[in-house]
């Protein structure tokens, strides 16, 4: 048998040798860096997939019937923030749910990194900080076209450090969201899962509307607050356009935090069921 | 933790158990076996052997119901991350990066593994060049060919200089060219001192590769030893087909007695018919060439006229239906 007098060959070759926290570092950069990558080749897809639903929205409602007369100049500064909101959320749960049926169904492309040298969740931690980043690209983009459709948009500078906050915690709070379906959703359900799942939570999210207007119809108002886009869209809101009426900002804060903790634990035991048997 | 004589064993599965939720048996049932530094050790068996599961368990990817896993010593189960940096995994599916280029693929594998640029560079460019894909580099792999994919999916594996390389049904599928381009490659990775498991379902690729092979059916491991010595440990080594015309009525039943009662023929029964030519199968130990000559006398002696003799060495499919009593395919 050859086995005797080959080689034995038992350890990493020296240039792999780093120490285990470095190594696992450079291994999540390398990981990130395969999706901006990715991104960066398609980034035209990227821009119409994030922009063109809010452009027409912004456009129709805000612009057009403005313009006739249908809706007030106000109702464009309120509906300006929902939507930015909107944008975040929806980004970042498209930008985990699809890839990850896709990866985990049939293209099996993810196997090669879950083989890497690093821990499972550090793997499904960055599928979240991307979709997170790209939520984050399409909402800071949002501003210039809501300029350029409406011919300003509203803006505070004291408003700016929950605005952000609100921002990167609504993008994980999707993210998070957008893995759990991905992962619990078996492929051949996921066009029924998204018709379920979508088209409800465009409309309950507050976002074409403030929630404290809802006291009329108490149960629509019960069911929107169980959206966590509602408090995206009101914290948005108490950032850029205080005077409307909405959902103080540390509420907003802490029911994110709360949802973050729910989707977060979610998305990642439906992670680990899909990538170990 | 590594003590030496556990080193000398590259990969070590020691009363392996896999029972899939919901299922009724185990699809890895009490499986032991070691597998030596720089050896190529095949797992053969038909489909549904457990085969890839125990692939699966060694891989870091299933986690095992009972027993333990060491990969260079290493417990999968306790430290995966420590195990992914020794093993390469080529699976039995494509699962290459369809949003990358050919080289892309090969370079971001050994960024996910650390390995440092000017490094990776150079593997990427003696991979594609050793893989015959250098012509391909900057292609997307979304429309190769399936010995074009496995051949990436060999090259990319071993972008991070893997000490055990596995190899799930690494020629399942492949053109006859593909499957011996594939298997060169294998047998050149063994010279460079690579430890290959390998899982098939076709004896030949298990015979032509393998220093050893492990046959398991049902989840478990029915023998264990290099192909050449499980084929001598076969009760009979080779089978003699001779076509007989018998003599009368009773020609085949006095041939049957009499072939039977031969030294050196362990058993004999009839195979075919074809109009009065009758073939009748002897299972020989011993040398078959020198049989031929006592077994033609032997005809002549009960009145039959021989009409044709075929020897036919034992092969890893005849252990295979010794063992369980079925054929692999």
């Amino acid at each position: 048998m050859t086995a005797t007098t080959a080689p034995v060959h038992t350890e990493p070759a020296a240039e792999v040798r780093a120490p285990s926290w470095m190594l696992m570092a450079r291994s999540f950069g390398s990981v990130l860096r395969r999706d901006v990558v990715v991104t960066g080749k398609d980034l035209v897809a990227f821009l119409a997939q994030v922009l063109l639903q809010p452009f027409f929205f912004l456009f129709v409602f805000g612009k057009l019937l403005t313009g006739l007369g249908y809706t007030s100049h106000d109702y464009a500064s309120l509906l300006f923030p929902g939507l930015v909101a909107l944008t975040v959320a929806v980004t970042a749960i498209q930008a985990t749910a699809f890839p990850l049926v896709a990866e985990f169904g049939w293209t099996k492309e993810i196997e090669d990194r879950l083989l890497a040298p690093l821990p499972l969740w550090a793997v499904a931690a960055e599928k979240l900080l991307f979709a997170s980043l790209r939520a984050i690209v399409a909402a800071a983009v949002m501003f210039p076209i809501g300029i350029g459709v409406l011919g300003s948009v509203p803006y505070r500078a004291a408003g700016l450090g929950l605005l952000v906050g609100v921002a990167l915690l609504g993008s994980l709070v999707g993210a998070c969201i957008g893995m759990t379906i991905g992962t619990f959703v078996p492929p051949t359900k996921i066009n029924i899962a998204f018709a379920l799942i979508f088209t409800p939570l465009l409309f309950t999210g507050a976002t074409q509307y403030p929630w404290p207007s809802l006291a009329s119809l108490r149960w629509f108002q019960v069911v929107t607050a169980a959206n966590p886009i509602t408090y995206v869209s009101e914290g948005m809101r108490a950032a850029l356009v205080p005077s409307i009426p909405h959902i103080p900002g540390w509420v907003c804060v802490l029911a994110l935090l709360a949802s973050l903790a729910v989707f977060g634990t979610l998305g990642m035991v439906g992670f680990r069921r899909r990538a170990v048997d | 933790m590594v003590d030496s004589a556990i080193n000398l064993t590259a990969v070590e599965v020691r009363q392996l158990v896999k029972r899939y939720p919901k299922a009724q048996t185990d699809a890895v049932d009490r499986l032991s076996f070691g597998v030596v530094h720089g050896e190529i050790f095949g797992l053969l068996g038909p489909n549904g052997a457990g085969k890839s599961t125990t692939i699966g368990v060694l891989t870091t990817r299933v986690r095992p119901t009972a027993g333990q896993a060491l990969i260079a010593g290493v417990d999968v189960v306790a430290t995966p991350r420590t195990v992914r940096r020794l093993l390469g995994v080529v699976p039995q599916r494509n699962n290459l990066d369809r949003s990358l280029s050919v080289r892309q693929n090969l370079l971001f594998h050994a960024a996910y593994h650390g390995v440092p640029k000017a490094l990776r560079t150079r593997r990427a460019d003696a991979l594609l060049e050793q893989f015959a894909l250098t012509d391909r580099a900057n292609d997307k792999p979304e429309y190769f060919s399936g010995g074009q994919n496995q051949r990436m999916m060999i090259a990319r594996a071993l972008m991070h200089d893997p000490t055990v390389l596995f190899l799930d049904e690494p020629t399942t599928g492949l053109d006859p060219a593909a499957r011996l381009f594939v298997w060169d490659r294998i047998r050149e990775l063994r010279e460079t001192g690579v430890t290959i498991v390998l899982t098939t379902h076709d004896m030949d690729e298990a015979a032509a590769l393998a220093d050893r092979v492990g046959i398991v059916d049902s989840g478990r491991l029915l023998a264990l030893d290099s192909p050449a010595a499980l084929v001598r440990g076969l009760a009979a080594g080779a089978t003699l087909d001779v076509a007989v015309e018998p003599a009368g009525e009773s020609g085949t039943a006095r041939l049957l007695d009499r072939l039977g009662d031969l030294a050196g023929v362990q058993r004999c029964e009839q195979v075919g018919i074809a109009g009065a030519v009758r073939t009748i199968r002897l299972h020989i130990t011993g040398d078959a060439g020198a049989l031929v000559a006592r077994v033609a006398a032997a005809i002549g002696d009960v009145g039959g006229r021989l009409i044709g003799v075929e020897i036919r060495e034992s092969s890893l499919e005849d252990v295979f239906i010794e063992l369980t009593g079925r054929r692999l395919r």
